[in-house]
């Protein structure tokens, strides 16, 4: 059954132009006849559409494919390869033209607008009862929507902090670990005392500065977004909220131990000055590693720490989801090649060719991902914390970050703002943004 | 003009840990061809340059077969209707791309050619036919009218004059409009992506997406020399015809 397309779908200028561009295509293309599905002999192909992009992670997919294939001959997947930066354009026109993929990788944060306009099926009667046990229900949340699961999480991503291992030692700062991580306090003074002639102790990379802070501030109880009674999801920036966005203010323009040159940059770009020893600290993915094991320097010293706790050592992230069409007529079959796909040891294939936390309980305890070398087994402790983040199914989201926090935090960063002017931007300008889709 | 492709040619020489370097060199000190090695590897880039090529060469053709009859005609006849044809054709330049494509899957869905390498070279030639024809028309009316009427005065019939005084001179235009539709394909990424689903089918331009990861995080080095491999022909194309380029545009601008 379709759904009514929700007030809230994502309305940007690169969704608007791919809409234009879908509107005829829902009612013009032609579907997936059952003629290319299931040629003579009952055979059916679904067709599988992945992100993957980094070479590790391509073959691990196209290899996972093939032994499907070897092992069904009457379920052929076809391998159908999908880019991130157009994977939402290019499903919103794919679903309004009739020709999406059968199985569709994504990133739970992008699924809403696909979940609530009745795209993708509902998986809940379909999941295998070992999946589902498998995966923890913090981790099903990201794929819920309106109580139904529309994607089956599988890879995750926690923010920890990649350090330079020499200047920890030098500075003589306490090394903190999973189980014994530091404060936000605590935080701020290793950074202190890190920061000496021309390096500074942290580097924060805030090109894009909502979803790391919001996903941070979980650490420290911070919601933003908080639900009422009649369900409807108002802004709030209250205390607990503020911590870390303070922190990160404070650091950049009161006692200056980060970088103010790196706010404006990517996650990569930061990793020159980090390999030269401009910073000590980079918040990072914990994907970037595979970055830093390409590119560092022989000899460079790095190493994985965990993101600082506050009153929990949670934080927010959006894993990647494969989602089933809800026009795919093989549903139960997209289903087992979903399961196929994430078996334990596959996860871990999968975890290992993206330098990725896997969410299956069984794949976490695999020892490939439980090595010291490139600190997996640091990300595979942080599993336990990891949370859907706060803004995962806020309809007006989309919109609340472009217009109002993304220049409100910005702003705040560089010290052109202070706390109060942000807050009356998020809170007050931010709300009826939100409004807007909730009436 | 030079910078970004020379930036481009060094990056895709370079091994990963020179990427990442705080003093970019404008030189490799190690140049590798792994980044080739794994730009192959990693996607068809050799199918979809495939891809790409047949769709910009027969976009080409079609292109310059529609528009030089057109282009004589606009040029040579001076009337209302040819006034209006040609403002016609600069207005439609401004038409946002949302505006063009909806009437195009209007027509692919009639043909049934979705998904199609015929529906996206004729969105192709559509796309670039207006240009080319404004491009022709400027070099129709580069040639002498009274060139024309000399042939005429000596004999030669309408036909005659046509292929034998007209053509030669206007080849050189043909030439430069039809590397011009050429490269306005090869570079071409939206109606590629949109309306092409099949892998086996996708050019370049799109492939290319595929070493982008979430975030902007990219694969430079293979990144890199697959761009590297996208730009020569049009690029080497651009510096055949520059200044023949230049010259269409220009020819007729001014009465002589």
């Amino acid at each position: 059954m379709r759904h009514d397309p929700a007030p809230g779908r994502r309305v940007t200028r690169r969704g608007l132009l791919a809409a234009a561009a879908a509107l005829p295509a829902a009612a013009l293309l032609p579907g997936c006849s059952d003629g290319r599905r299931r040629p003579a002999g009952g055979r059916i192909t679904l067709r599988f559409q992945s992100l993957a992009w980094q070479q590790d992670s391509l073959k691990a997919n196209k290899q996972l494919v093939a032994e499907w294939n070897r092992q069904h001959p009457d379920i052929r997947v076809q391998y159908v390869q999908g880019a991130w930066p157009t994977v939402h354009d290019q499903l919103l026109t794919s679903f309004e033209g009739g020709e999406a993929p059968d199985i569709i990788h994504d990133a739970s944060d992008d699924l809403a607008d696909f979940a609530y306009g009745g795209d993708l099926a509902d998986l809940t009667a379909l999941l295998p009862p070992r999946l589902k046990r498998d995966i923890p229900q913090r981790s099903w949340e990201t794929g819920t929507f309106d109580g139904r699961i529309h994607g089956v999480p599988f890879l995750q991503e926690p923010r920890v902090l990649i350090a330079n291992r020499a200047e920890l030692h030098r500075s003589g700062v306490r090394i903190p670990t999973p189980e014994h991580p530091w404060t936000w306090q605590e935080f701020e003074e290793a950074a202190q005392r890190l920061t000496r002639g021309s390096t500074y102790g942290v580097a924060w990379p805030l090109k894009e500065p909502v979803s790391a802070t919001l996903n941070l501030a979980l650490s420290t109880g911070g919601q933003i977004f908080h639900r009422r009674r009649d369900g409807k999801v108002e802004v709030r920036f209250d205390a607990v909220d503020q911590r870390v966005p303070r922190t990160i203010h404070d650091q950049v323009n009161v006692d200056r131990s980060a970088s103010r040159t790196t706010l404006g940059m990517g996650g990569s770009d930061t990793l020159p000055g980090f390999f030269a020893g401009r910073y000590a600290m980079v918040p990072l993915g914990f994907s970037y590693r595979q970055q830093i094991a390409q590119q560092a320097p022989r000899g460079f010293d790095w190493t994985v720490l965990p993101a600082p706790k506050g009153t929990a050592l949670d934080q927010g992230v959006s894993p990647q989801t494969l989602s089933i069409a809800e026009d795919c007529p093989y549903k139960e079959e997209a289903m087992a090649f979903i399961d196929f796909f994430l078996s334990p040891p596959n996860m871990v294939r999968l975890a290992l060719g993206d330098w990725l936390l896997p969410t299956g309980q069984e794949a976490l305890k695999d020892p490939a991902l439980r090595v010291a070398r490139y600190d997996w087994a640091t990300g595979t402790a942080l599993a336990d914390s990891l949370r859907s983040a706060p803004a995962q199914s806020v309809r007006g989201y989309p919109e609340w970050k472009d217009k109002i926090a993304t220049p409100g935090l910005q702003e705040y960063y560089s010290g052109a703002i202070g706390l109060d002017t942000l807050r009356k931007r998020l809170v007050e300008d931010g709300n009826p943004v939100l409004a807007r889709y909730q009436r | 003009m030079a910078f970004p492709f020379l930036w481009l040619l060094s990056t895709a020489f370079k091994p990963p840990r020179e990427l990442a370097g705080l003093h970019p060199t404008w030189i490799p000190e190690a140049p590798t061809l792994d980044n080739f090695r794994q730009a192959f590897a990693q996607q068809p880039l050799a199918a979809a340059a495939g891809n790409s090529l047949l769709a910009a060469a027969v976009s080409a053709l079609l292109a310059i077969l529609l528009a030089t009859p057109m282009a004589y005609v606009l040029a040579r006849v001076r009337n209302r209707l040819s006034r209006a044809a040609t403002g016609w054709v600069v207005i439609s330049q401004a038409f946002p791309l949302v505006l063009v494509i909806i009437p195009l899957f209007l027509i692919l869905k009639g043909l049934h050619l979705v998904d199609s390498r015929i529906g996206l070279i004729m969105v192709y030639v559509v796309w670039s036919l207006p240009f080319a024809l404004w491009m022709l028309t400027g070099y129709v009316r580069s040639v002498p009218r009274e060139l024309e009427e000399a042939a005429a005065m000596d004999g030669a019939g309408r036909l005659r004059t046509l292929v034998s005084v007209t053509a030669p001179l206007l080849a050189p235009g043909i030439v430069a409009t039809a590397l011009f539709a050429f490269i306005t394909a090869w570079n071409e990424f939206f109606f590629a992506l949109v309306l092409l689903k099949s892998p086996e089918k996708q050019t370049l331009p799109v492939v290319l997406t595929h070493f982008l990861g979430a975030e902007g995080v990219a694969d430079l080095g293979p990144l890199a020399a697959a761009a590297l491999l996208a730009t020569l022909p049009s690029l080497l194309l651009f510096a055949v015809i520059q200044r023949r380029i230049t010259g269409g545009m220009l020819a007729g601008a001014v009465k002589s």
